[in-house]
């Protein structure tokens, strides 16, 4: 039933933690199945360095549905793999040749450093999501449900831009470092419906100030993010950003009261 | 102990109003002085820290992944239901009430049913304010879809993605109480164990998951919203970091346990095809809807599927077995998860099973897209096909999916009463990680519901109970207690870094999972169990001599998290053979062959079983105490479950 025969090399990228620097190391990958997904290839190494006594290669992942947005890695250039419109998990082995040789890397982008191996740190992220990225409504004494109509065509919209799945290939993808598609995406699905109106445009202003003060760069309209997002999150996102925000530096400057993260 | 489940006197339908009112309340200066523990941030978590913060306790919430966003919930695909009759089709809440209780084979609590259904009204609405895209119809209102075993339309969906909008939607409500101050949150953050001073719960014991630095952190309560244990059986459709721990540990400092077979069995994933796999992946129920399901009418045709000799579409309409639509005609393809997944391993062990390994049937769109158009079917299932191509490589639009049952959702877990507390006061537990609500056999859609329910609609009320008899005196962390648990932490992890071993970690876990399947899985006998307790504890000596943990605890080390868990499902998995060996009946997902109807449907024993078993650790390696609380019905009637 197995039909486990590709042979591929690994050029890993391992480093201890934050502080140490890191370097590639080679692995060679054996007895891979095509229909393994790119994470259970990880898995199969892994086994086989735990049995000879190194430490495995370490990987975020969760869900490998494609869903939760933990999974990363730089496969051979490219966030997520060669693939479009996929996560790493989803990827397979049958998207490579036997013989090749994969090069692993973690995102590289300052704001998310390294945390060990292919691990990087994203809560800039959810600093940004905490900065304004919601809904300014109390649990209970809300309206019924369907007292706010929402045309097909909007709701469909917003959905869109709500499948984000955090996880940070944009960023990676971007040569500036650009975070912008991940924060259009929550901005544009808010501002779109009628809920998210009240906090409209302090909404953009406060997510693009978190976004600036985590240190990601600007959008210089390459469409990198656009190209390898696997959501399909698109660049017009963005362009609704840039509208809400500049709308809002114009004529509907607020007071933004000070950003504190819990403490 | 006597089990008092403390659900109020009364009509049904006054139950919860009437017990709010009853309730004490906190003043609301007095709030602030109040420190509440929320270990885990899915949906049963995130909405509880959100709304207790909101109320004005201090919150501190915790989760192992590195956001709140991606707890397992996000995976949820099919919907949420509510009894909200947007449909005019006869929904009321006492029919989503009354399904429910049937569902769940006439193995869950009255009052707590009765107070979901009335509660999931309220959810919905929640979740839209929050902007929770929900489908929509095009006058603007919301849509709705039927889920397997209701005849209604009652299930509220967001295209295939339903968990991930509504995670999102409670991961907002929580960022904002971050942002005000009132959460302050812990990523990668896993907790180990909970501190028990004068019989009360004031703490837990956590691990750093960058740093490996073990923690105490204090707490006038702690409510554990840790999840389901699926991952007993290794391969389910859980995420891979879905595992026991906080309940476990939290079970040998005094929780009770509750009906931990209880394992829903879910009819249509994506069939294993190879030792490597880590998981299984589900395909949304809603595919029941369009799809038909059938095998090969022999074992001849399915032989020649099997090798290859034959396609689908070459198996001509008389050759076909819809065994559902034949034997159910009343629900056909819509029939409840434990009926269709039984006949479809019905299917496979009469070898008419299909795939190269016979472990599967077909799930065919064929008359779906003749009837509704390619494009119909594209836009209400896209994202699912894609999904199945993407992992099969097979294109479900020219020929039939094969679908195949996997352990997707565990209704056991800590015992509560109707406040959510647990048999330890101070200590709560929300969600999929307890045992209430579902009895033997969740329906669809319901446990978004359930997890929402207590977090947003249950636990706001019932904690300030609790809080107001004990007062807002600061916990006191030089107690004794806090050290010794801190200290039994470290033992537990220094005991696990010394196995230096030949076997991995992931070896066993695999073994105990293989175990679970055969022996506790959808079709159970005495005989197979008892041969499975002998097993495990091999299995147990085993690992505490040969497992291999890689690494130190001062750094990150998913080897050193993986085996601390595997090792907690390891006495989980006793515990659920025990459970089910003990429960000689048939219920809901729970199928004793021992005890079927001259038809082969699940046979229950109201007369002797209708209780919910709550066990009581005695000390390592000791058997547990078995305690009853008798299930009272005083609204529906107990009968024999039939969908013919
Ligand atoms: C693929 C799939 C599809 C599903 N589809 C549906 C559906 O359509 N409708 C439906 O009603 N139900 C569905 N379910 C079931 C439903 O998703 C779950 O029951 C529900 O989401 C559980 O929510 P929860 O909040 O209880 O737990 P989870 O979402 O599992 O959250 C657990 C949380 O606890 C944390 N945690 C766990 N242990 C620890 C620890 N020791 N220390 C710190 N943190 C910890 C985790 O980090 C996480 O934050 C589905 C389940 C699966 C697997
Ligand atoms: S926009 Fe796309 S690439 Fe960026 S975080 Fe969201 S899903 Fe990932
Ligand atoms: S592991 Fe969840 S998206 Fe890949």
């Amino acid at each position: 039933m197995d039909n486990a025969n590709m042979k591929l090399t690994l050029k890993v990228w391992r480093q201890k933690n934050a502080q140490t620097p890191g370097k590639f190391e080679t692995y060679k990958a054996e007895a891979i199945s095509p229909d393994m997904s790119f994470l259970e290839m990880l898995d199969v190494v892994n086994e086989s360095l735990t049995v000879a006594g190194q430490e495995p290669i370490h990987f975020d992942h969760d869900c490998r549905e494609g869903i939760c947005g933990m999974c990363s890695l730089y496969i051979n250039g490219r966030p997520h793999g060669p693939k479009r419109a996929i996560t790493t998990c989803q990827l397979h082995m049958r998207s490579f040749e036997d013989g090749q040789t994969i090069t692993i890397e973690p995102w590289r982008a300052a704001p998310f450093p390294v945390l060990k191996d292919l691990a990087v740190d994203r809560s800039a992220f959810d600093r940004i999501q905490q900065a304004g990225g919601y809904i300014s409504v109390n649990t209970g004494g809300v309206p019924d449900a369907n007292e706010i109509a929402i045309p097909k065509v909007i709701a469909d919209e917003a959905f869109n831009s709500a499948t984000c799945i955090g996880c940070g290939a944009c960023v990676a993808a971007c040569k500036n470092a650009s975070a912008m598609l991940f924060v259009s995406a929550k901005i544009t699905q808010l501002g779109l419906l009628p809920q998210g109106q009240p906090e409209r445009y302090r909404r953009a202003q406060t997510m693009v100030a978190q976004m600036d003060e985590e240190g990601f760069g600007n959008c210089t309209n390459t469409g990198a993010c656009e190209a390898e997002c696997p959501k399909e999150i698109t660049l017009t996102n963005i362009a609704t950003m840039n509208n809400d925000y500049f709308s809002a530096k114009l004529f509907r400057q607020e007071e933004v009261h000070e950003v504190q993260h819990g403490e | 102990m006597t089990l008092d489940a403390k659900v109020p006197e009364g009509p049904l339908a006054d139950k919860w109003s009437k017990h709010k009112f009853n309730l004490k309340l906190v003043n609301p200066a007095n709030k602030r002085k109040y420190d509440i523990i929320v270990v885990g941030t899915g949906l049963a978590g995130a909405s509880a820290a959100a709304s207790l913060a909101e109320l004005g306790y201090n919150v501190k919430a915790f989760c192992f992944q590195d956001s709140p966003r991606r707890a397992h919930s996000i995976a949820a695909q099919g919907g949420i239901n509510a009894a909200k009759n947007y449909r005019n089709d006869g929904d009321s809440v006492y029919r989503l009430f009354y399904d429910t209780i049937k569902g769940g084979d006439y193995r869950a609590r009255e009052g707590n049913v009765y107070r979901l259904a009335e509660n999931s009204v309220h959810i919905i609405d929640q979740c839209v304010a929050q902007g929770v895209p929900f489908a929509r119809e095009y006058g603007g209102m919301l849509d709705n879809r039927s889920f397997g075993g209701a005849q209604v339309s009652r299930t509220f969906y967001a295209r295939g993605q339903t968990g991930q909008q509504l995670l999102l939607g409670a991961y907002s409500a929580l960022n904002r109480q971050i942002h005000e101050g009132k959460v302050k949150m812990y990523t990668r953050t896993e907790m180990l164990d909970v501190v028990v001073v004068d019989g009360k719960a004031q703490g837990i014991i956590t691990r750093n998951l960058k740093t490996g630095e073990i923690d105490t952190h204090t707490g006038h309560a702690v409510l554990l919203c840790t999840g389901g244990y699926g991952n007993v059986f290794y391969l389910s459709t859980n995420a891979i970091g879905s595992n026991v721990t906080a309940a476990w540990r939290a079970h040998k400092r005094g929780a009770y346990f509750a009906n931990p077979c209880y394992t829903q069995i879910h009819p249509t994933c994506i069939p294993v095809t190879g030792t490597h796999q880590s998981k299984l992946t589900l395909m949304s129920e809603s595919l029941r809807n369009d799809g038909r399901v059938w095998a090969p009418k022999t074992v001849e045709t399915a032989e020649k599927l099997r090798k290859g000799q034959l396609k689908a579409s070459d198996i001509k309409e008389e050759d076909r077995d819809y065994f559902l639509e034949r034997k159910y005609p009343a629900f056909g393809n819509l029939v409840p998860r434990d009926v269709a997944s039984r006949n479809a391993k019905e299917m496979a062990d009469e070898h008419r099973g299909v795939g190269a390994s016979g472990f599967a049937v077909f799930l065919d769109f064929a008359d779906a897209i003749k009837r509704l158009g390619e494009e119909t079917v594209r836009a209400k299932y896209g994202n699912l096909f894609d999904m199945y191509i993407q992992i099969t490589d097979e294109n479900p639009y020219k020929q039939p999916m094969r679908i195949y049952p996997a352990v997707h959702y565990t209704m056991g877990g800590l015992w509560v009463d109707y406040n959510l507390q647990t048999t330890i006061p101070g200590l709560y537990c929300l969600g999929e990680a307890n045992f209430s609500d579902h009895g033997a056999n969740r329906l669809g859609a319901s446990a978004l519901m359930q997890g929402l329910s207590d977090g947003y609609f249950v636990i706001p009320y019932t904690l300030g109970d609790y809080l107001a008899t004990i007062g807002p005196k600061p916990i006191d962390a030089s107690h004794p207690a806090f050290a010794k648990t801190k200290e039994d932490t470290i033992a537990h992890i220094n005991k696990l870094l010394a196995l230096k071993g030949n076997k991995t970690v992931v070896e066993y876990h695999r073994e105990l999972g293989h175990i679970m399947w055969e022996y506790c899985g959808m079709a159970r006998t005495a005989e197979g169990l008892t041969k499975a307790k002998g097993m495990i504890a091999e299995l147990k000596a085993d690992f505490w001599k040969n497992a291999i943990v890689t690494g130190e605890n001062e750094e990150i080390n998913a080897a050193l998290e993986r085996a601390g868990r595997v090792a907690d499902f390891i006495e989980l998995g006793e515990l659920m053979v025990d459970d089910a060996l003990m429960r000689a009946e048939s219920c809901g997902g729970h199928f004793r062959l021992e005890s079927q109807t001259p038809e082969g449907e699940a046979l229950r024993d109201d007369e002797n079983f209708a209780f919910v078993a709550a066990w009581e650790f005695m000390g390592e390696n000791q058997p547990e105490r078995l305690n009853k609380e008798e299930l009272v019905f005083e609204n529906v009637k107990l009968t024999q479950r039939s969908y013919k």
